[in-house]
């Protein structure tokens, strides 16, 4: 019986294509300081989902070559499946975020659910182009080509950066009695002295200068300014507790300028390292605009 | 609108009418422990409308 199996001409080419799905999954699936996916179930999920994916990317052209083409009608299947994936991911990060002190928010809820859709497809991909490559040109055509795909997987594994599209400055904190501000940006009014001693000795500041028109535009979304407080709270722990709403870090926005204002509260009070956490803030895909690019607002926003 | 004023904390009770419960303490220090015990009762946040009135606020 195992005779028969190896027999079949597409063996190989599968495994191939198969191992290269898995390892892509596998590369693709870190745990960073997002703690997410969480360690070892969540992972033991999406490595499982990646396996699935990785069979059936390699299975679609030796299915088309046995001329069975109703085969094909898997890949439907496997968009339904991978589509439900984004859906899981979406339910628990939002069970999640209830109990958060700094929530993520929703867009970048979306972002990290359509990253998990997303790199599905990737190491359907993979498996494909791995198994196809094979089949036209033995096995080493089949090692390249998966390793290529591999490569492509891993660029686009990862989006862009906050320090591409803003400046970030250090400003100064100010309690003016009940008025707090950032630099010049207005924050909020703190009615309670105790609040505003906390403020003043644990609180931080900076300034956000967007570089043109579309990052003042998509720095103005609240979505991924809530990216910014909740990536700073998860790296640099956060001064506060529930229902304490008068120590909550808050990023206000100047409307003349669109610079963004932003105040911190972090456990660990470290300038540089909070710099160094902004500019790594995800740009969220769901939120970036272009107005730019429209013919309608040529000149300057 | 979603925010909701829970408590006014007053030292000139003249200024103040309405709907949530008001506070009279007769000096700035007791107002301010008034607003903090409000605070942390109500989880909620207390702003300075003027000097000598405070209300407790709760967002969202």
């Amino acid at each position: 019986m195992f005779k028969e199996l190896l027999a079949n001409e597409f063996v190989f080419p599968l495994m191939l294509g198969f191992v290269f799905g898995i390892l892509c999954r596998i590369n693709l699936l870190r745990t960073d300081y997002r703690q997410y996916p969480t360690y070892p179930h969540g992972k033991i999920i999406h490595v499982s989902l990646g396996v699935i994916a990785s069979a059936l990317g390699a299975l679609a052209i030796p299915a088309l070559l046995k001329e069975n083409y109703t085969a094909v009608t898997f890949l439907t299947v496997a968009a339904q499946q991978f589509r439900d994936v984004r859906n899981m991911e979406r339910t628990t990060l939002n069970e999640i975020d209830k109990q958060e002190l700094v929530p993520r928010g929703g867009p970048y809820i979306e972002g990290i659910a359509m990253v998990f859709e997303g790199r599905n497809y990737l190491v359907m991909f993979t498996s494909l182009v791995t198994t196809s490559a094979m089949i036209l040109f033995q096995w080493w055509g089949g090692v390249i080509a998966g390793v290529i795909a591999l490569a492509i997987a891993s660029k686009l594994k990862s989006g862009k950066t906050l320090q591409l599209i803003v400046e970030v400055e250090k400003a100064p904190l100010r309690v003016e009695g009940k008025d707090l501000y950032v630099g010049d940006i207005y924050i909020m009014n703190v009615g309670l002295e105790e609040s505003q001693k906390v403020i003043s000795e644990q609180g931080m500041g900076f300034i956000l200068i967007p570089k043109d028109a579309n990052a003042t535009v998509t720095i103005a979304h609240p979505g991924q300014r809530q990216a910014i407080l909740h990536d700073v709270a998860t790296q640099l722990g956060v001064f506060t507790d529930a229902g304490e709403p008068s120590l909550t870090p808050l990023v206000k926005r100047d409307l003349h300028t669109g610079r963004l204002g932003v105040f911190l509260l972090p456990q660990v009070k470290d300038q540089e390292r909070a710099e160094a956490v902004i500019r790594a803030v995800p740009i969220l895909e769901s939120v970036f605009r272009m107005p730019q690019k429209t013919n309608a607002a040529k000149q300057e926003v | 609108m979603t925010s909701q004023i829970l408590a006014v904390i007053t030292l000139s009770k003249e200024n103040i009418a309405g709907g949530a419960p008001i506070f009279i303490e007769p000096n700035k220090e007791k107002m301010q422990q008034t607003a903090f015990t409000l605070e942390k009762i109500l989880d909620a946040m207390v702003h300075e409308v003027s000097e000598d009135t405070l209300i407790v606020v709760r967002h969202k």
